[in-house]
């Protein structure tokens, strides 16, 4: 078999070819290389691509195969996106202002994954800062959908599903703020998830919105997404808001079952049904993903989150505040893009940020200095607070009747490019499904679930109660076994 | 909702705007509000604000060092710096 056919194997079977020494580590690291770049000028999946280092890293581990033990993610070539710091490799958050940041230091997820001997091939795009649910909005370009390239790949992780659906890896890293994970990775037809809150260490990610920004993994499957879970999981006393707990084996939880759903309760938040914009082909292809859920033993449950809608309003006062307040350290003095003509240093920090930043970011910005300005921050920031206390409420009174939420990931497919980027709102509006799990802290995951009408990818999405990650993979591995959207390949 | 006063938030927010481009985030900043304005009508007597998904306390870590000197590989960062120190534009005449 072909290195670049591998390239569309499931880990496991990559790591077999490996083992049974049918493939190499540099061979698949030089496969993937070749289809990035080929595929780069139709798809814009990727900022920056590290040939040498990823084929230095691709024989180091053909080396310590050689040499015996090696773990199941050794010489499989991944990516990451470009939110991930990575030592000596430029990281960029899709801006100009970091546009030459060279990281002294690799995130904890970089680290983790390169421990384990996996092979990263270079940084993908994204919307600037994670700050967009189409990677319109990136200083490199938008990334586009394999599926049909005049269409958004979704985001803020475009560039990783793009990577991952396109065949060039089979696995990418991703952050999920308000669905950044999930969204792009429905609308290229591929797996996603977003693990809880404080599962994987934030430290080496660009902040965008701390109390919402978690690390998660794009692939082609729940068993893939999985055993790179896995790999990234653990406790970080780098990171504030890391769990003291330790990875737990997702796979083998996997491997054990017998691919029956018996007595595992799925709510159907009938909110989410009934959200104006969801699209006829959409609600189909979840509603029959549902009843593929049923046929394998489990049992659909009416579940109702009352304020499922203020969602959308509470997620962009918060997420903007944060962004406000963690964007402010960039200031043409410390690292990053400084103004090349200013009067003085107040007028150097206004003309660093208003170059330096694109129109999304200071839109964010400038939302998140309103809401927290005084005399609008009891109106707007706190009240926000206390409804994300009843939204996360709302979720945890659904899971007294339900074991897992399943809904849609996003109203529709993926829309054409420069359709809703005339007006912010548009796109904000998209995250509807999706940031619920942010503001409440809760695991989700979106699997493929079918096509619409014009062939794109649609997405199913199941949302855990806290730490449920194991129950979320099952139940997608045990729909992943019985049906094969997942396994169909973009016409490129 | 009252007029925003862009110049102050811009101000804040150490973001110059262009008279064109100004027009144009006041129209978007008009939007966004609008849209989450709705929050106003929710009835939250007696709820706590929630500024973070997990209740827990902040760890608390012995006192001592952790981090290795690395002094001259972030000042290389910088876009200017010189004997050690980051360089910006006179701020005391």
């Amino acid at each position: 078999m072909s290195a670049e056919r591998l390239l569309t194997s499931s880990l496991r079977e990559l790591a077999a070819a490996l083992s049974e020494g049918r493939t190499r580590a540099e061979a698949l690291a030089d496969a993937a290389l070749e289809r990035a770049q080929s595929l780069q000028e139709r798809l814009n999946a990727f900022i920056t691509l590290t040939s040498e280092a990823a084929r230095a890293a691709a024989r180091a581990a053909d080396e310590r195969r050689r040499g015996g033990n090696v773990s199941l993610l050794s010489g499989i070539p991944l990516a990451h996106k470009d939110l991930f710091c990575t030592r000596g490799v430029r990281t960029t958050a899709a801006s100009r202002m970091l546009a030459e940041f060279v990281p002294p230091y690799d995130a904890f997820v970089v680290e983790r994954l390169a421990q384990a001997g996996a092979v990263s091939i270079g940084k993908t795009n994204l919307d600037e800062f994670a700050m967009g649910s189409a990677n319109e909005h990136s200083h490199f370009g938008p990334c586009r959908n394999p599926w049909d390239t005049s269409r958004i790949a979704g985001g803020s992780s475009g560039g990783s599903a793009a990577a991952v659906a396109a065949g060039i890896v089979p696995v990418a890293t991703g952050t999920d703020t308000g669905g950044s994970v999930r969204q792009p990775a429905a609308m290229c037809g591929v797996t996603g998830i977003k693990p809880s809150y404080g599962r994987v260490s934030r430290y080496g990610i660009i902040a965008y919105a701390s109390s919402l920004d978690q690390a998660g993994v794009i692939a082609r499957s729940a068993e893939d997404c999985a055993l790179a879970l896995t790999a990234i999981e653990g406790f970080d006393p780098r990171d504030s808001t890391s769990l003291d707990r330790p990875a737990e084996d997702h796979a083998a939880a996997l491997a054990a079952t017998d691919g029956r759903l018996d007595g595992l309760r799925l709510g159907l938040p009938r909110e989410f049904f009934a959200v104006e914009g969801l699209d006829a082909d959409v609600r189909r292809a979840v509603e029959a993903a549902a009843r593929t859920y049923e046929s394998l033993g489990a049992r659909l449950v009416d579940v109702s989150l009352p304020r499922a809608e203020l969602a959308i309003p509470a997620y962009y006062v918060i997420a903007p505040a944060e962004a406000s307040s963690n964007l402010a350290r960039y200031d043409g003095v410390r690292y990053g893009y400084r103004a090349p003509d200013y009067a003085d240093l107040d007028d150097m920090y206004r003309k660093t940020r208003a170059q330096g930043f694109g129109d999304e970011v200071k839109r964010r910005i400038l939302v998140g200095t309103y809401v927290l300005s005084h005399g609008y921050y009891d109106a707007y920031y706190l009240q926000a607070q206390k409804l994300r206390r009843l939204i996360a409420e709302d979720y945890r009174q659904a899971f007294d009747s339900c074991d897992l939420i399943l809904a849609p990931t996003a109203p529709t497919t993926a829309w054409r490019l420069g359709e809703k980027d005339q007006d912010p709102v548009q796109e904000y509006l998209q995250d509807i499904y999706t940031i619920g799990a942010n503001l409440a802290g809760l695991p989700a995951l979106s699997h493929p679930c079918g096509f619409d009408a014009a062939g794109l990818p649609i997405g199913c999405q199941l949302i855990g109660p806290y730490l449920a990650e194991t129950r979320l993979l099952l139940a997608a591995h045990a729909f992943q076994e019985k049906t094969d959207w997942h396994r169909q390949l973009p016409p490129l | 909702m009252p007029a925003i006063d862009l110049d102050r938030i811009a101000e804040l927010a150490r973001i110059e705007l262009t008279p064109d481009s100004a027009a144009a985030f006041r129209a978007d900043l008009e939007r966004v509000l609008a849209l989450v304005d709705r929050l106003q009508a929710v009835d939250t007597t007696g709820v706590a604000p929630m500024s973070h998904p997990l209740d827990l306390p902040q760890r608390l870590r012995e006192d001592a060092v952790t981090e290795p000197d690395q002094r001259d590989a972030l000042l290389a960062l910088a876009p200017a710096a010189e004997n050690g120190l980051y360089l910006v534009p006179k701020v005391i005449e």
